[in-house]
């Protein structure tokens, strides 16, 4: 039952968008603190507008999403200033429900282009000019789009939770006897198997290839090959696939498939308790699992106005901070797995990967999905014992085990020979792209949301924004070591700073409602900026929850990486962006 | 001693006698090769039962195999979404007999957190024969390496007179689900055209 949203009302115009109602006629439509409501046909020269404009500078298309509202769709467009840097400027264009349709940006920001497809996949909205229009997730003759209101699962049961059916007294019944196949499946009416086609994909990828290649390579006659890689693959990291054309051994073409692990996290957020969804953050990049909920906790927060005590505060940078080393530990080793130096750097790193993971275990009970974070603090408070185990952790044994890394690896000459050079990613290209965290730093650029938008207390700390100008590899990889190593020195201030005190602003609420608005949550997470932009009717669950996710921006910039690389350098590149395919396909 | 004695000695050092079961089931559990193959999360605490902490090459485990032709134990670790499960049973197909599945997590084993989600499977059962479930969100890399031993349990008490891959009868393979407006289990084609058909009905059924 969607219900109508509470605009809250426009109290004053921001000076963008008057500007912009004097630049453009008519363009602006309506303005609120929650964004800029464009004319959809205006949208591409405001954009470009944006983007030009030399005191305005807002290169960098962060996020693209939408909004299923009663009367209509939206379209959430998030633009960050990399030179100014400070918030994002939010720009919306409506179109009505019958025929969804909007003007591309894709053709002008590329790092739009699978954040459009994925609407298009699961909101049904369509994008002119698009070069590539087709699913993201979900397969091509897929029944429907999931995010709109109207469309049911399966398993459907209500539109939020507590389902009736778990609850009281802990009985319940099996979803599967609600539905008539016992499985998770629904087909459409009339539907007729003998008569239905499966969609030949690769006949689809081989001819958009043909046309998107056109002449190149024909004059020498040589015979192009289409290869498959993955899902199944033991260098993918999970179940990534990439449909690649191959000239020899040059890579020639690429295009990802996403959705092995699409596990529709989004529609059952929106189903979920506002509460109920911290653990399923965890569940989204699920190698620095803890703190994946820090944007969301952050962005509830903001719409609920409360903020965490002192303790909390400086807890939850430590937890964030002991998961970034921890990915990057977890990153540096696989990337050597994939340079096939096998499984024996990535043993040193899980090491120290399962003392971090031991401390995660003190101070919330779980190693792997800590679930820490809670609206307005954290679950447990950390004992004096945790504390001085922290302590050696992040005085003794991480500078030491990172210097062990630096020593045997970063000289390696096999390694640099692999990496130097190999994926390079221009920084005019990484701002195209849309990419964040240490891809678009080791192209040169100190960008970091941790100082150019400082949340939580991440304006006390003294550390440097760690870049590399070369954008290949090898910087990738420097400056996720270097990285581990600013982290240790925030750590190091946060132990001294901390003091004892409560850990929960109010009672802890299993169950409460979050006021109406729009919110974004993000942080630098060790993948780059990881967003959370939720929309709330006021009511007990999220009417709108979407998940800014870096992993699968960053890899908008694969194909141009790779394109000119050996098939062996694919497998290279892949694994110096650090994917988690749990936050690519949510 | 005469020879006869001194020989008699020595084989009883050297030789002893066993059932041909006990034998042939003790090399294939000292021996079993895991399939290289993760899905989610559970994956990587599966790593993590192979890191220096954990170690599963104590139980003969170490070499994960990256290609199903090579493995003996496919451990389903991870949601089994529906686009990936026409794959996760072609693997299945491909891993040569004798074989083994592990279904590791809340997610292999039902769904888990994920399982009212449109796009995943609810279990790997659905599709392929379990032989060892080893609950959790995700297992510890202990509870993991029990559901290991629980396997060898169930391999020590395999008869080689019954097992199925001495039969005569060739195996069959497991059909290859499809994706179409849904994920398409060939053995339920039969209900689905039934249900197809009669669509008002079923929307009853439904609700």
């Amino acid at each position: 039952m969607a219900k109508v949203r509470e605009q809250p009302a426009a109290e004053k115009v921001s000076p963008l968008a008057a500007r912009l109602k004097e630049e453009f006629d008519g363009a602006v439509i309506d303005d609120s603190p929650n964004g800029i409501v464009l004319a959809a046909d205006r949208l591409v020269d405001v954009a470009a507008y944006l983007r030009e404009t030399p005191d305005l500078d807002y290169n960098h298309l962060s996020g693209v999403t939408s909004v299923d509202y009663d009367e209509y769709f939206e379209i959430v467009y998030h633009f960050n200033s990399l030179k100014k840097q400070g918030e994002p400027v939010i720009l919306k264009v409506r179109t009505d429900k019958e025929n969804p349709l909007v003007p591309s940006l894709t053709p002008t920001w590329p790092g739009a282009a699978f954040q459009e497809r994925e609407i298009w996949d699961l909101m049904g909205i369509r994008f002119e000019g698009h070069p590539n229009h087709r699913r993201l997730v979900l397969w091509e003759g897929f029944e429907g789009h999931p995010l709109r209101k109207d469309w049911r699962e399966p398993y459907f049961e209500a539109d939020s939770k507590p389902f009736s059916s778990r609850w009281p007294e802990g009985q319940h019944i099996q979803v599967e006897e609600r539905t008539p196949l016992g499985r998770n499946v629904q087909y459409p009416e009339g539907w007729d198997p003998d008569e239905w086609e499966p969609v030949d994909e690769m006949a689809d990828f081989v001819e958009r290839m043909e046309a998107k290649l056109g002449e190149n390579g024909d004059s020498l006659k040589t015979q192009k090959v289409v290869v498959n890689m993955g899902p199944q693959h033991p260098s993918t990291h999970g179940v990534f696939r990439m449909k690649l054309v191959l000239d020899g051994e040059i890579v020639i073409g690429l295009e990802p498939v996403f959705g092995y692990m699409h596990r529709s996290h989004e529609k059952i957020a929106e189903r979920n308790l506002w509460v109920q969804n911290i653990p399923f953050c965890g569940r989204l990049d699920y190698i620095s699992t803890i703190s994946n909920a820090f944007p969301y906790v952050l962005a509830v927060e903001k719409l609920l106005g409360t903020t965490p005590p002192e303790r909390a505060r400086y807890l939850r940078v430590m937890v964030a901070e002991l998961a970034r080393i921890l990915n990057h530990f977890i990153s540096i080793g696989f990337l050597f797995n994939d340079l096939g130096a096998y499984f024996t750097p990535v043993q040193y790193c899980l090491e120290e990967r399962e003392f971090i993971m031991d401390w995660f275990e003190m101070i919330s009970g779980s190693r792997m999905m800590g679930n820490y974070y809670r609206f307005g603090g954290v679950t447990r408070d950390v004992s004096p014992e945790a504390m001085r185990f922290a302590e050696t952790l992040v005085r003794e044994r991480i500078p030491r085990a990172i210097d062990e890394i630096d020593r045997f690896l970063s000289e390696n000459e096999i390694f640099l020979s692999r990496s130097v050079g190999v994926g390079v990613l221009s920084l005019e290209d990484a701002i195209k792209f849309s990419t964040t965290g240490p891809v678009m730093r080791a192209s040169g650029l100190p960008y970091d949301i941790r100082k150019a938008d400082p949340y939580s207390i991440y304006d006390r700390f003294k550390f440097d924004i760690v870049t590399e100008p070369a954008g290949d590899v090898y910087a990738r990889y420097l400056v996720r070591l270097r990285e581990m190593r600013e982290s240790a020195k925030i750590l190091e201030q946060a132990l001294e700073q901390i003091k004892e005190g409560p850990i929960q602003e109010g009672r802890k609420r299993w169950n409460q409602k979050v006021p109406a608005g729009e919110s974004y949550g993000r942080v630098e997470s060790p993948k780059g900026e990881l967003g959370f932009y939720l929309v709330s009717d006021g009511g007990t669950n999220a009417y709108r929850y979407h998940v800014r996710s870096p992993c699968l921006i960053n890899l908008t910039a694969l194909e141009k990486m790779c394109v000119g690389q050996k098939v062996a350098d694919v497998v290279v590149i892949l694994g110096s962006i650090d994917i988690v395919l749990g936050e690519v396909d949510r | 001693m005469t020879e006869e004695e001194k020989l008699q000695q020595e084989l009883k050092n050297n030789v002893f006698i066993t059932t041909l079961n006990s034998v042939y089931n003790w090399g294939r559990r000292g021996s079993m090769w895991p399939m290289f193959f993760g899905l989610a999360c559970c994956a990587i605490e599966m790593i993590g039962a192979a890191d220096p902490r954990f170690d599963f090459s104590r139980f003969g485990m170490e070499i994960m195999r990256a290609s199903p032709r090579q493995a003996d134990l496919m451990i389903v670790a991870g949601t089994v979404t529906k686009k990936m499960a026409p794959q996760v049973v072609r693997l299945y197909n491909q891993i040569p007999e004798p074989k083994y599945v592990l279904a590791m997590g809340a997610c292999a084993i039902s769904g888990g957190p994920f399982k009212e989600g449109y796009n995943v499977v609810s279990g790997v059962d659905k599709f392929l024969p379990v032989d060892v479930y080893v609950p959790g969100c995700p297992p510890r890399p202990e509870a993991l390496i029990n559901g290991f031993m629980m396997l060898h349990e169930k391999v020590m008490n395999q008869d080689i007179r019954q097992v199925r891959w001495y039969r005569k009868e060739p195996i069959p393979e497991i059909p290859v689900p499809l994706i179409g407006p849904d994920l398409i289990d060939l053995g339920q084609i039969e209900q689905i055209k039934e249900l197809s058909a009669r669509p008002a009905q079923a929307e009853d059924e439904k609700s």
